[in-house]
Parts: C-alpha cells; sequence; structure tokens
C-alpha cells in the first residue's frame, strides 16, 4: 500500500495516496491516445466518405431513428455513470453499484441497437466490408467505439463484482473513477461519430 | 467514510439536460433548416465541441486534482493532434483531387 499523500485529505477516497493520483494521471495521457487513434480512424473514413464503388452511400444506409436511439441510450448511460461516482463520493456503496448495473444495461441496450444496424446494412442492405471504400473505413470506426463499448461493459462489470468482494476503499474506488473516465470518454467519441458520420452522411 | 459531495447532484442533471438539447438542436439545424450544407457542418460540429466539453468538465472533473492541470493539457493535445489528423487528412487528400479531375 502507498503512503498517504499529506495535503490531500479534502480530495475524494479514490485521490487518497500518491500512486492513486498517478494511476488517474496516466489514464488522462492514455485517454489523449486514444483522442489521435480514434482521429485517425475519423480521418480514414471522412476522406473515403465518397468512395462508394457502386454499392449503397451513407444517405441511403443511415435512418435519423436508430441512430438517435443510440446516441439517448449511449448519454444517458454517461449520466448515471457521473451519479454512481456521485454516491461513491457521498459513501454510499449500494447507490453507487446500482447506477452502474443501470449504466451497464444501458450500454447493452446501446450495443443491441449498434448490432442490428450493423446486420440490416450487412445482411439486408448488402453492404459489407468488403463493398466500398466507404463501408470498409465505416464498419472500422463504429465498430473500434462499439468494441470499446464491450470491453467497457465487463471492465465495469468485473469492477462492481470487486467491489463486492472487498468494499470501497482506495483501492477499488480508483478503479471505479477510472472506469467511469473510460464511460464517459466513449460518450464523447460517439458524440462525434453521431456528428460527423451520422448527421453530416444524412445532410443533402 | 469522508463525504466529497453532498445533496442533489445538480451539476449532472445541469450537463445531462445540456446535452440532451445540443443534440436536439444538432438535429434540428441539419434536418429543418435551409442553410447550405458547409454551414450546416460547422454548426454541428460546434455543438459537438461543447457537449465533449460537457462530459469533460461536468461528467470527468478534469481539472479536478493535484495533476489537473496536466490532465487537462493531455487532453488539450490529444484534441490538437485529432484536428490536425483529421483536417489535414481532408484538407490533403479530399480538397486536392479537383485538381485532377
Amino acid at each position: 500500500m502507498s503512503e498517504i499523500a499529506p495535503k490531500q485529505s479534502n480530495l475524494p477516497l479514490e485521490y487518497s495516496t500518491k500512486q492513486n493520483q498517478l494511476n488517474i494521471l496516466g489514464f488522462w495521457i492514455f485517454l489523449g491516445a486514444e483522442l489521435a487513434l480514434f482521429a485517425t480512424l475519423f480521418a480514414t473514413y471522412l476522406v473515403l466518405v465518397s468512395r462508394t464503388a457502386g454499392g449503397p452511400g451513407p444517405e441511403e444506409l443511415y435512418e435519423l431513428k436508430t441512430v438517435l436511439i443510440e446516441t439517448f441510450l449511449l448519454l444517458t448511460s454517461s449520466f448515471t455513470c457521473g451519479l454512481a461516482v456521485y454516491e461513491m463520493r457521498r459513501g454510499k456503496q449500494a447507490g453507487m453499484i446500482g447506477w452502474l448495473i443501470v449504466t451497464i444495461l444501458l450500454g447493452i441496450g446501446f450495443l443491441y441497437f449498434e448490432i442490428e444496424e450493423f446486420i440490416l446494412y450487412a445482411v439486408h442492405e448488402g453492404a459489407t466490408m468488403q463493398t466500398s471504400a466507404f463501408l470498409s473505413s465505416f464498419f472500422t470506426l463504429v465498430g473500434t467505439h462499439g468494441l470499446h463499448v464491450t470491453i467497457g461493459i465487463f471492465w465495469i462489470l468485473i469492477i462492481i463484482l470487486q467491489v463486492l468482494k472487498r468494499g470501497l476503499n482506495a483501492d477499488t474506488a480508483r478503479k471505479v473513477f477510472i472506469s467511469s473516465l473510460y464511460w464517459h470518454f466513449l460518450d464523447v467519441v460517439w458524440i462525434f461519430l453521431f456528428t460527423l458520420v451520422y448527421l453530416t452522411g444524412m445532410v443533402s | 467514510m469522508a463525504q466529497n459531495e453532498k445533496g442533489f447532484p445538480w451539476k449532472h442533471v445541469f450537463g445531462f439536460l445540456l446535452s440532451i438539447i445540443l443534440t436536439l438542436l444538432a438535429v434540428w439545424i441539419t434536418f429543418s433548416t435551409d442553410l447550405p450544407t458547409n454551414t450546416i457542418i460547422t454548426l454541428i460540429v460546434v455543438l459537438a465541441f461543447c457537449q465533449a466539453f460537457i462530459q469533460l468538465l461536468l461528467f470527468m472533473h478534469m481539472k479536478e486534482g493535484e495533476s489537473g492541470s496536466w490532465q487537462a493539457t493531455m487532453i488539450y493535445y490529444g484534441i490538437y493532434i485529432a484536428i490536425v489528423i483529421v483536417a489535414g487528412s481532408i484538407w490533403v487528400m479530399s480538397l486536392g483531387h479537383q485538381h485532377h479531375y
């Protein structure tokens, strides 16, 4: 166990050790690198979006209703994840776990609609990764985000189990906080998917 | 256990409501206005950045902790890299093509 940092008594539990503070800073550096990763995928998509090779283009595939459902599911899950950290900082373990479970359920709902959307494109509209450069970059970009959401769901689930086993201490509070940063970040990426991929694709 | 938050989470509710309004505003601008396409895209990208900062500041507490300014610097640098990659790629790969047709 790391030594308790002296001046930090007014900071939340997840910042209570020097090691915890470094871990949280390290995770922000990781998020900066994730920004660069998604930027390359966005750049690839935006350059190739008009290369449809005779296959369906964005305006024929995207449906506002599905995209809005996905957006509001993920946005609400980001809100409930924020409430979980809020409850944790009030020392309410049960409230925190409750909101984390709601967050996971909303995340699963988001994935359900996204997988349904992919199946609709690939099976019913014949728009697969192999169809065109536009679709290759679309599935890579949106799929990478979906993979992140999947990882986030399992990550938060495992941390819930650990909190149930060990209770809230400096270690578990830090893990909950860092996973919440990750989840909020996925919503930040989705805002740009929603805007630069879907809305821009549907504007005529 | 120390209590660092008290009362009702107003900051989170405010951020959530603002995110919903910004999302619906972006949809409205895209589908219900007669603005030129470039203007629409510029406006909705500005709205997206506003919403991203709501997440970073109200939900993720980006500037909190002893290294808060470092955390913010990492993200600003990440945003800078992202804009250079995305805008630079479009500039070089898409806009240049017009000269080859």
